[in-house]
């Protein structure tokens, strides 16, 4: 932040102040944002871990077990996305509002709604062989954290819809892709660990 | 940022034309200045309802089973739900909103000289969910039931089922509205932090940020980083009220000790996000009416950067008798101990900036001294609690209520009266009556200390809290015991008198008091360069440079004992 003030700083123009700061203020704001929501899982894994380690069986017996294969490909849908919004945001930077960048955005808004559609797939299944939030603690946490989970992940694409929408009218900033962007990586981030500790325990 | 400066002032031509209607000046507005003002309204209207809740248990346990003017028989269950949300309101709707969030809003833009918020409608939303909270929680004191009487830190089973705290209503309401307050802080937070990243005036370097400014940023990325447990804890606690899962429960295979490990990481830092406002405040005020410049800056700034660390580890001492291991139990008790020094530091450098200093004892000023002198026999009285060993005596005890009200008394009545008596004049361009300002100050004080210097004294002779009728145990019922009782009710009666005071010369003052200038205290920080009250966009069209760090008083060789940060340098 130093840079603002150079030493020998014209003092004729007092009511221009020369801001370059390090990030916009949406992205940090949403990196803040980010911090809390980190903050918010690691809460929700470490009560899980200290309740599978006092349980006597886990999983417990006479539950369903997960669809570990499936999710795991859903898991790639899901990476996919995390990929082509990049791809989007780096072809934004150089084009601009072109139709490549639009291509990109909605084939991740796409790949996000799949993920989103199959996890709800298997949730009814699950439901349907008799895993409730009622039925063991593993129910409950598998529904608890999973659950937080896709309602990020369909915060996330409301957040890549309106984005879309802007991108098509031309009024994109570069600041809010960016912030969209971060959050996008904190869902498909986080997305891993909540995998190997829920599905592969 | 520069352009938004431009779009405001487009604003302000326009609203020039046609005035505001009612509704979007100080309802809807997005200004900083409203929205602040609009928290400290409704932080002091909750702190009235929490203040009656206070004397309606203190006469109940004063007086047991008489009938209490201005309420009637209160009953054991009503007692419960009266204790809980005077504390919930205390902290949460009056502590969080007026520090944080009214004084945070008001002076972050006004001192490092910007227009507004870097988001003005996160920033109105922000207060818009604050308000639904509010709402929500006085309702709940009305449905069947009434309202949630688990006490403020909730914890299961007592929290988790209807059929223990018989409130199938007011828990579930309670708990929503504690989780929605803090989804208002979270949105103010980020707005703070960014602002003040972000947005500064031209010139101001990080060493230039006046103190306040710096403990309301570091006590917001305490509350960031804290606040995830107990949103996480709180929905898992609402789903074990409504949907009947079992994580706090024992008999399904849960944890109830879990909430506590939830609720307190959350918890213990928090104390310090509203402790670290009301410090910024103090040395505020301390340094502009001891004419002096503010002792060792950075060793403060340090200090409280290290004090922000630590209180990330020690949460667990208010666990010593849940179970915690002996020796983890010595950890925390360690943890505890070591986080004094770095308060201590602070308080240190602020008498040290008294030393030498040409003192006016001005109220704000009185308040501030009172702050540091009071806050200082909480923080003591804390070491005992922090011993793993001495606690086990001590816990839930009458001491330990009396030692967080030493603490809280000062950082959410002492220190915001200080800041109100002191940014009243940048609020509404006029100053508040200094000689009622006087016999308000030394009515509360010596109240405040009436009421809870006794229950020291209880607490260490073994009364314990959350007692509806002490007259039911027959080592607590003792005549001695209970004169201390009835004078620290009356002490808060005489409290809360005093009060009124402070109201009607709040309300006076806005129309009667004496009119004054931008810079009535001769301070130095950007505040005061605007116009009392600061118009919409702060500083007209041109905002202000800043040339040097906010506390450089009495230097020598200068006319003035002050010199502004944006007053620039002379050529020669």
């Amino acid at each position: 932040m130093d840079t603002m003030k150079t030493i020998d700083a014209s003092f004729a123009e007092p009511e221009q102040p020369e801001r370059s700061p390090v990030l916009s203020s949406s992205a940090m704001g949403i990196l803040i944002f980010i911090v809390t929501e980190l903050m918010f899982f690691a809460s929700l894994i470490s009560a899980y871990l200290i309740i599978s380690a006092v349980a006597e069986a886990w999983p417990p017996e006479g539950q369903p077990r997960l669809p570990v294969l499936a999710s795991a490909l859903n898991s790639l849908v899901l990476f996919a996305s995390g990929f082509v919004l990049f791809r989007g945001y780096r072809s934004f930077i150089s084009e601009g509002h072109s139709e490549r960048s639009i291509k990109l955005v909605r084939l991740c808004l796409w790949l996000g709604t799949v993920f989103v559609a199959v996890q709800g797939f298997e949730w009814v299944r699950l439901l349907s062989y008799g895993l409730t939030m009622t039925s063991s603690q593993y129910g409950a946490f598998f529904y608890l954290i999973i659950g937080t989970h896709a309602i990020h992940a369909i915060g996330a694409l409301i957040g890549i819809w309106c984005l879309l929408s802007k991108l098509r009218s031309g009024v994109l900033k570069q600041s809010s892709f960016q912030a969209v962007l971060f959050f996008w990586y904190f869902v498909v981030g986080i997305w891993p660990v909540l995998y190997v500790l829920v599905y592969l325990s | 940022m520069a352009e938004v400066t431009h779009v405001d002032g487009a604003h302000d031509a326009h609203h020039e034309h046609h005035k505001p209607s009612f509704w979007s000046k100080y309802v809807f507005s997005t200004d900083h200045k409203m929205i602040a003002l609009q928290y400290m309204f409704t932080g002091m209207a909750m702190a009235l309802i929490g203040g009656y809740f206070a004397y309606v248990f203190r006469m109940q346990l004063a007086f047991p089973g008489a009938s209490i003017p201005f309420f009637g028989t209160l009953s054991p269950a009503a007692y419960n739900s009266l204790v809980t949300n005077h504390g919930t309101i205390m902290i949460f709707w009056v502590a969080m909103p007026v520090l944080i969030a009214a004084m945070g809003n008001f002076l972050i833009p006004l001192m490092i000289g910007c227009d507004d918020m870097v988001f003005p409608r996160v920033n109105r939303l922000s207060y818009q969910i604050f308000l639904l909270s509010a709402i929500i929680l006085i309702i709940s004191f009305f449905v069947p039931g009434g309202g949630f009487g688990g006490a403020w830190t909730a914890y299961p089973p007592l929290s988790a089922k209807a059929e223990f705290n018989a409130t199938p209503f007011g828990a579930p309401m309670w708990l929503i509205a504690v989780t929605l307050e803090i989804v208002a802080f979270l949105l103010g937070g980020i707005n703070f932090i960014t602002t003040v990243m972000n947005a500064r005036a031209k010139g101001m370097r990080m060493y230039d940020i006046p103190i306040i400014v710096w403990m309301i940023v570091i006590a917001s990325i305490l509350f960031m980083c804290s606040v995830g447990p107990l949103i996480a804890g709180a929905v898992m606690l609402l789903f074990d009220q409504t949907l009947g899962t079992g994580f706090f429960d024992g008999t399904a295979g849960g944890d109830p000790v879990l909430w506590q490990h939830l609720f307190w990481f959350f918890g213990h830092p928090e104390v310090y996000v509203v402790l670290l406002p009301a410090m910024g405040i103090v040395g505020e005020i301390t340094c502009t009416f001891a004419r002096k410049k503010l002792f060792a800056y950075k060793l403060i700034l340090y200090s409280t950067i290290g004090l922000g660390i630590l209180s990330f580890f020690v949460w667990a001492h208010h666990q010593f008798i849940s179970g915690v291991d002996p020796r983890a139990a010595y950890l925390f008790t360690t943890t505890t101990l070591l986080i004094s020094i770095p308060v201590a530091i602070v308080l240190f450098a602020y008498i040290a900036t008294l030393y030498g200093g040409s003192i006016r004892f001005t109220t704000a000023m009185l308040f501030a001294l009172a702050f540091t002198g009071e806050f200082l026999l909480g923080g003591v009285t804390g070491i005992w609690l922090g011993s793993s060993g001495v606690d086990v005596y001590l816990h839930d005890t009458y001491f330990v209520l009396a030692h967080f009200h030493y603490t809280f008394v000062p950082i959410a009545i002492i220190a915001t009266f200080a800041a109100v008596y002191y940014w009243y004049p940048k609020m509404f361009g006029r100053k508040m009556n200094e000689t009622w300002g006087k016999i308000h100050f030394w009515g509360t004080i010596v109240s405040f200390n009436g009421i809870f210097i006794p229950l020291f004294i209880l607490g260490a002779g073994g009364q314990h809290r959350r007692i509806y009728n002490f007259q039911h145990y027959p080592d607590l019922a003792g005549a001695d015991m209970q004169d201390m009782r009835v004078f620290a009710t009356l002490s808060l009666i005489v409290m809360l008198a005093f009060q009124v005071i402070f109201i009607v010369n709040f309300f006076v003052s806005l129309k009667r008091g004496e009119k004054v200038g931008n810079n009535p205290w001769k301070a130095n920080t950007l505040e005061w360069v605007a116009t009392s009250p600061a118009p919409h966009g702060n500083f007209g069209a041109t905002m202000p440079e800043v040339y040097r760090g906010p506390y450089e008083f009495s230097v020598e060789g200068r006319e003035e004992d002050y010199w502004p940060q944006n007053e620039k340098p002379s050529e020669s």
